[in-house]
């Protein structure tokens, strides 16, 4: 404390109302510092205001640095503030850096010259150099001053749109400071929040999240469309920014999604003794048990990837991996969390304080978890008091008939222990053990009986404490215990064992009827020197003895009683007065002293014994609050499990999800009035955003003009596929499918929209190529606009498209690869386009090729394929075991990301039982390779078949992707080898580009050969039909007719890959590929071969 | 975004050909879930038509920092350094923490959280100084805990060793790494490779230059780990001798009962390495028997998928010292216990002396010498004095403490060290009632003993020949034999 004196005096006159106040820190308009008292700190200050003035940096440089040696020491140093502000510009980032670190500290008490710095820091935020935009609004955020709230909120919104992520992470922080400074911002906070929730940057996800938890954390309705990137993002996210995260998305989901606790209440038994099993097993095993719960595949994802968190060396993101598993998972599956937190005992002591917390509340209500690791909790002697007990703690909860007697011998060396506070926490703990444990009882109850007999004295009172306790669960056979306790009486000392002997021996006095007189006897000689707290028992076992007893005790008790009434102490004077009243019959005394004795002598019921942690499970695991046991500020609720689940189909980013089409998820809660009203609600303001912050469409009846459109597509879409699935029936998946399709329409390329315009055309009898260049155009604005609001990216896209109308049929090619680049499902639709379109087109397309307006060259990818039909056998039945699979590609472009190959795997059932959770196991893959696995089959029946698409990115090569099929039981190593055909996408783009292209791709980019081509196969229409059956290509328009070309990209670089055949006389024909991949080209050539020259 | 990388960039790969996990694209592969991130940029902006369930409404103008300040306390109970990232709190606060110290006997046992009317104390202690965050509001305790351990840590790479002395000292580096580390309460850059990139750790060498040339401490660009996939590593790293070593130490936590038989044994592993390679080397490594890799965390670098799947160890090193891997040993394994203690403690009601002989030797050592070894023990308080003869190595019983060490050195299996001699106990006090128990530290080089192996060590993604290095040793844990 003499540091603190110090402290106020150095402080000066500021330290009083500042130790008012420890609580809220106010503004406190500093006092000068200077009393006559102080004038050597004075005269310190004026040599460093000095300094601060002279030219050279050194000098500057010495005097930052002793003020900043001032300000940790907690040293006044405000009256500097003019003198170092001016030094806020300076060239010498270290003077600045330590001048910032001044302004934050003083910046609050001197708002006036703080003012003087402002515009530094908005010079500085337009710097080149994003470490030092990042630091000035860091600095700008953190001085506190209300004047500049306008400033800040413009440098927020500012920086929330940077191109450095780095910068926009800081931004994110600035929103805090800024709302804990003036909360009237909190909307257009909101605002800015809901822009940087949607950045794809890891860096700034954390520093979001937490700004989000900070400023509205009741605004779940921000997370929703961003639900699944967080969960995606996760692994990647910086340690602490996983943390809040986490906490987020598990308050998130328990509002969400539908508790997977239900059913399995009944099992838990089972599940708890076998959670080794591995994820999927359990998670099969639950299928079986639960008819009706599926779990949302949102949150079987949010399982999925915080799993391998819990390999994190950050405790912290382990904890809330933990807590996450704890409160969302299904009882079978949080078993896993045990080991990675019984890993966290091994660092430092704080830690393992936290962890063992949580672990004594999870370890009451499922004992099962943490079973198996007792031994990790065992005492050494070396570990601090709060842990011994914790450990202790836990042990008690764990034991069960099975281990009791390993832990009663662990017990007994712990009851002998040094240190005493441990060692009767030991004691407790065995009398836990002996109530719940009804085999041990007695062996526990001897054996406290023998720690009576212990020398110290603590032990022996916590002993006597406990018995009481034993005994009066089963009171009935322990008159000799009881005796021996009043033997102790006249050794024990401390008043809580001392109250507990007299209250058992007032208690069960008529077990004991020689014994009690006594004992009044001898506690009444000494009852002024008594502790208050065995005068009441001594009050008390007078009163039951002259009640069941008093010929013996009349006059004892009267003389007890007389000692009361004069006591010190009015709570023992009151009990006199009342037990008076009571027991002793005069012509007052009402009715009650009738049932005096029924009053004193009741049946008491057996004082539970119980965990302290029992009831700290309605906190959070991992937070504060659970840690005190008590409500911090600021703490959120954890809601319950709704009863019916919200409306999955709000985290739906703009398409529909694939995997709920074959799934065909039973007893699905249906849900749709409150969605389709929520929906169009937000639909409205999506409108309303779009016209304003979109350029150029502003007037209602733009939206007006969107809705009928979208209707007609949605029809006509409807018409062209029906073979469209869309099983959960909303009109919103369906919306959205109808949009996705929009936009793929709006993705291709002039010709495609010239195609489904012509389709258009037909459906509606009009004839006018006018009236369907109309309608395909305005498909697209409506388009653009309803994403407008996607995100910057897109909205970009519709800009410029808006700006261009004519050229909007022609989207550059960066544009395109934008559009395609959806890390997202969409509907898998069966292709519309069927291969004869293919064939039409490129006449069509090259008729109207002189309409374009466009002279750039344009190469966009198709939307139509041909889809070849010939599968691949993944599996035979034979070895399968009765489980057989085959593959085609499918050639469905965007599926799961640009660079992945569509691949549909149907596997068939052919025994006569059920397989169950078919998935993908352990792959083994090429460097570089990646897959997307399809969404696991919970059940094929005998004979059923199941279609299911799978992406993998080949990476341009045609190594073979190795994977194990498993189901149940069994894993089936198969794989996939690409043709080389399938890793092309094709494009189309006119004949003048493709020259172009080739023209580019010569000498040794380009292969050919002449080969000899059956009679039969030498028309224009069965080329292009065999070629593109053979190979994902695109057709390109030909002027000449014995000239035929194809265009593509490599699906996983993107280069282009141009095929000509050339036919010549004699059945002969030039086969050229030209191309930058070499390599997949001379492939490709020699794949192409055959298929042109066989009959 | 500018952040968005044009597609056909340098780091796609070759055709045919790929090394395994070239630079920094296959970075981006560690341990994604293979799942499609099936978030758009697509956002509706609209109010929710739902009432938000469960989330409670945050208090009004509350919005607090995480970490609002931090307090040194060091021993004598000094406030030597104090360091606000919002308005000031007043020192006053620590007062609670004061009284918590007070009664608590020993600095263990000063809970780490201690709530005051109107804020959180939570303090880590370390190195005899604690280091208490003053917090406002709900957070995960833990996040806060590990925060300051990470800072310690921190500091102590920065200056070789955390003490009052030395952080007074360098008072300002410290305030300047603080101010990075946090902003606004909320971690900022707690790797130290980006850390020492801003500010530079002081080295005398460092300080004459920039008297000399005037150049500062604080580094002005963004270190570019900040921004990278791989923020551990910086770029540009160059050394002549390109050298990569791994040091497999296992620890044996062990109690012992009295008649020796083992209470519960286990054994924890760390690989620590020490890289020194030049440019993006991108390694993997691989063991003989993983199996044996129970329970596992990983530094950042490690590719979860690739271990899931291969149980390899594929990753881009941070350059220099860093813990690789620490892992468990599974428990179904027997442990074996390489040691053992022989004692014969007794203390007699009647006489004021009491007995002590300790006997330590090696036990299933698979044929390495047992090093290092040295025996603490706590004695009880009513103990006075000992004499006691070693019959090698030198002991010390401190009688404030009451703490015996004997530090023994290596053990020579022909002639079993030994500690013979006699207890004073304090006249007046009846014997303690039970034994002290002792703790045993030793080393064996050369041997991890669960047996665990590293098969090959293996770098891409760089041309030079490295040199490799893997040295394995066991420790004692934890190591306690009960008497």
């Amino acid at each position: 404390m003499s540091g603190n004196g110090l402290t106020y005096s150095e402080q000066g006159g500021e330290a009083a109302p500042e130790l008012a106040q420890e609580a809220a820190p106010t503004v406190t308009p500093s006092a000068p510092a200077a009393f006559g008292l102080f004038s050597s700190d004075t005269k310190k200050n004026e040599d460093l205001k000095q300094m601060l003035e002279s030219s050279k940096d050194s000098a500057k440089l010495d005097a930052m640095k002793r003020i900043v040696g001032m300000i940790a020491k907690g040293k006044n140093a405000s009256e500097l503030f003019p003198a170092v502000v001016k030094n806020v510009a300076s060239k010498n980032i270290e003077i600045k850096k330590l001048v910032y670190v001044y302004l934050m500290r003083y910046a609050e008490e001197q708002q006036d010259l703080a003012l003087l710095s402002i515009s530094t820091f908005q010079r500085a935020l337009k710097d080149p150099n994003q470490l030092i935009r990042a630091s000035a609004l860091r600095v700008l955020s953190s001085i506190r001053v209300p004047i500049i709230v306008p400033i800040m909120m413009l440098a927020i919104k500012e920086a929330s749109s940077d191109l450095s992520p780095y910068v926009r992470k800081n931004a994110a922080h600035a929103i805090q400071k800024l709302y804990s400074l003036d909360p009237e911002q909190k909307e257009m906070l909101i605002e800015v929040i809901e822009k940087l929730l949607k950045d794809r940057s890891t860096l700034v996800a954390g520093s979001v999240v937490m700004a989000f938890e900070e400023v509205c954390p009741d605004r779940i309705d921000l997370i929703h469309k961003n639900y699944r990137k967080l969960c995606n993002l996760l692994v990647d996210v910086e340690e602490w920014g996983q943390v809040v995260i986490i906490h987020m998305l598990t308050r998130y989901a328990r509002t969400q999604f539908l508790s997977p606790w239900k059913v399995d209440e009944v099992v838990d038994e089972y599940s708890e003794s076998n959670f080794y099993e591995s994820d999927e097993e359990q998670k099969e095993k639950d299928q079986k048990l639960k008819t009706i719960y599926t779990m949302d595949p949102d949150h079987r994802l949010l399982l999925r990837n915080t799993k391998p968190l819990l390999q994190s060396r950050n405790a912290a993101v382990v904890m809330a991996v933990a807590q996450l598993y704890w409160h969302l998972a299904p009882k079978s599956e949080a078993g896993i969390v045990s080991k990675s937190l019984v890993r966290l005992l091994r660092s430092n002591r704080e830690v393992q304080y936290i962890v063992l917390q949580n672990i004594a509340t999870m370890s009451i209500q499922r004992k099962g978890m943490f079973e198996p690791y007792l031994k990790s909790f065992y005492v050494r002697s070396t570990d601090p008091t709060m842990i011994k007990t914790l450990k202790l703690e836990i042990m008690t909860n764990l034991a069960n008939e099975a281990n009791i007697s390993t832990l009663l011998r662990e017990f007994q060396t712990y009851v002998k222990s040094q240190d005493k506070q441990f060692a009767a926490a030991t004691i407790q703990a065995i009398g836990r053990c002996a109530t719940n444990i009804t085999e041990v009882t007695d062996t526990c109850l001897n054996g406290l009986v023998c720690l009576l007999s212990n020398r110290d004295e603590i032990v022996v009172a916590e002993s006597v404490v406990v018995i009481k306790k034993l005994l009066q669960t089963q009171p009935a056979h322990h008159g000799e215990i009881i005796k021996h306790m009043a033997k102790l009486l006249d050794n024990i000392t401390v008043p809580v064992a001392r109250a507990s002997i007299l209250w058992l021996i007032g208690e069960y006095c008529e077990r004991v009827p020689k014994i009690a007189p006594d004992v009044l006897r001898k506690t009444a000689k000494s009852f002024t020197n008594e502790d208050d707290l065995v005068k009441l028992q001594i009050l008390n076992l007078g009163a039951k003895l002259y009640l069941t007893n008093s010929k013996q005790t009349k006059l004892l008790t009267q003389y007890v009683l007389n000692l009361g009434k004069y006591d010190q102490s009015y709570d023992i004077r009151d009990r006199t007065r009342f037990i008076r009243q009571l027991i002793v019959p005069n012509e007052k005394s009402g009715a009650l002293s009738k049932y005096a004795k029924k009053i004193f002598l009741a049946q008491k019921p057996a004082p539970l014994l119980e965990s302290p942690f029992k009831d700290r499970d309605h906190f959070q695991l991992g937070t504060l609050s659970h840690t005190l046991n008590s409500r911090a500020t600021g703490y959120l609720e954890l809601s319950d499990w709704p009863e019916v689940a919200p409306d999955p189909s709000v985290r739906n980013v703009d398409v529909a999800e694939s995997a709920k089409e074959w799934t065909g998820i039973p007893g699905k809660p249906k849900k749709e009035k409150p969605t389709e009203k929520f929906y169009s609600e937000s639909e409205e303001e999506e409108d309303d955003s779009a016209s304003t912050s979109s350029s150029g469409s502003g007037s209602a009846s733009e939206s007006e003009k969107e809705d009928e459109d979208e209707g007609s597509t949605d029809e006509s879409s409807g018409s062209s596929s029906p073979s469209e699935e869309s099983t959960d029936s909303e009109s919103d998946s369906k919306e959205s499918a109808a949009k996705k399709r929009c936009r793929a329409v709006n993705e291709s390329d002039s010709q495609d929209i010239k195609k489904k315009a012509e389709g258009i055309s037909i459906k509606r009898s009009t004839s006018s190529s006018s009236d369907t260049e109309y309608t395909s155009s305005d498909e697209c604005s409506s388009d653009s606009k309803s994403d407008s609001e996607s995100g910057k990216s897109r909205n970009a896209t519709s800009n410029k498209k808006e700006e261009k109308p004519a050229q909007d049929r022609k989207t550059p090619k960066t544009q395109d690869m934008f559009l395609l680049d959806l890390d997202d499902f969409c509907p898998v639709t069966t292709p519309v386009a069927v291969p004869t379109a293919a064939v039409l087109s490129p006449s069509l397309a090259a008729d109207l090729e002189g309409l374009s307006l466009s002279s750039s060259s344009v190469i966009d990818v198709t939307m139509q394929v041909s889809v070849p039909t010939k599968t691949h056998e993944l599996l035979h039945r034979m070895s399968g075991k009765g489980l057989a699979a085959h593959y085609h590609f499918s050639r469905q472009p965007g599926i799961f990301g640009d660079r992945m190959v569509p691949v549909q795997v149907t596997v068939t059932n052919t025994t006569d039982q059920k397989i169950e959770n078919i998935h993908i196991g352990e792959k083994k893959l090429p460097p570089g390779m990646r897959m997307h696995e399809f969404n696991p089959i919970e059940c094929l029946e005998p004979g059923g078949s199941i279609t299911a698409t799978m992406g993998i990115d080949f990476c341009d090569s045609t190594q073979t992707a190795s994977f194990q099929l498993c189901t149940k039981d069994d894993h089936f190593s198969v794989n996939i080898q690409p043709p080389v055909g399938e890793l092309l996408l094709p494009v189309t783009m006119s004949e003048k580009d493709f020259k172009k292209e080739q023209g580019m791709l010569t000498g040794m980019n380009e292969t050919s050969t002449t080969i000899a081509v059956a009679p039969q196969n030498s028309t224009r229409l069965v080329i292009i039909e065999r070629v593109v059956k053979a190979a994902n290509l695109g057709v390109v328009p030909s002027g000449q007719d014995n000239i035929h070309r194809f265009a593509a990209k490599t699906m996983h670089s993107g280069s282009l890959m141009l095929v000509t055949v050339e036919l010549k006389e004699s059945s002969t024909a030039q086969l050229i590929i030209n191309t930058e991949k070499t390599v997949i080209g001379s492939v490709l050539l020699r794949e192409l071969k055959p298929v042109l020259s066989q009959g | 975004m500018a952040e968005r990388a044009a597609r056909p960039g340098p780091g796609t790969a070759e055709v045919f050909v790929r090394a395994p996990g070239a630079g920094l694209a296959a970075a981006a592969l560690r341990a994604r879930g293979a799942g499609p991130t099936g978030a758009g940029p697509v956002g509706g902006r609209g109010l929710c038509g739902e009432p938000a369930r469960g989330f409670a409404p945050p208090q009004p103008g509350l919005a607090a920092a995480m970490i609002h300040s931090l307090f040194l306390i060091n021993a004598s109970g000094d406030i030597f350094l104090e360091k606000h990232w919002k308005s000031v709190v007043s020192r006053s606060v620590c007062d609670y923490f004061f009284e918590a110290q007070e009664r608590a006997s020993e600095a263990e046992n000063v809970p780490p959280v201690i709530p005051t009317p109107h804020h959180y104390l939570l303090s880590v202690y370390r190195h005899k100084i604690f280091f208490v965050a003053v917090i406002q509001s709900e957070v995960p305790p833990l996040f806060v805990i590990e925060f300051l351990h990470r800072v310690v840590d921190t500091f102590q790479d920065y200056f070789g060793v955390c003490s009052e002395v030395i952080i007074k000292d360098n008072v300002v580096v410290v305030y300047e790494v603080l101010e990075e580390m946090l902003d606004n309460g909320f971690p900022l850059a707690t790797e130290s490779n980006i850390l020492k990139e801003l500010i530079k750790p002081p080295t005398i060498l460092r300080t004459v230059v920039n008297t000399i040339t005037g150049s500062t401490n604080v580094g002005d660009q963004l270190p570019t780990g900040q921004l990278s996939v791989v923020p551990w590593r910086r770029t540009g790293v160059k050394y002549t001798n390109n050298e990569a070593y791994f040091d497999v130490i296992e620890e044996i936590d062990a109690i012992i009962d009295k008649s020796g038989s083992t209470i519960t044994a286990e054994i924890q592993g760390v690989i620590d390495a020490c890289v020194k390679l030049t440019g993006m080397p991108d390694l993997t490594l691989s063991f003989m028997n993983p199996r044996l890799l129970d329970d596992v965390s990983f530094h950042p670098c490690v590719r979860f998928k690739r271990w899931e799947s291969e149980r390899i160890l594929s990753f881009i090193p941070p350059d220099g010292n860093f813990r690789l891997l620490s892992y468990h040993v599974s428990a179904q394994n027997l442990v074996a216990i390489p040691v053992y203690v022989k004692h014969n403690i007794s203390f007699r009601d009647s006489s004021s002396l009491g007995r002590f002989e300790i006997t330590v030797g090696p036990k299933q050592t698979m044929g390495k010498t047992v090093e290092g070894v040295m025996v603490t023990s706590q004695m009880p308080k009513s103990v006075l004095n000992m004499t006691l003869t070693p019959s090698q190595g030198t002991h010390v019983f401190d009688p404030v403490t009451k703490l015996l060490s004997w530090d023994v050195g290596k053990i020579n299996p022909q002639k079993l060290p030994s500690l013979k001699g006699s207890v004073s106990l304090q006249a007046g006090t009846s014997k303690p009632d039970e034994n002290p128990t002792i703790n045993l530290q030793f080393k064996i080089q050369q041997l991890a003993i669960s047996g665990l192996k590293v098969n090959r060590l293996d770098m891409y993604g760089e041309k030079y020949k490295p040199f490799k290095g893997i040295k394995y040793m066991t420790k004692a844990g934890k190591f306690q034999v009960r008497t």
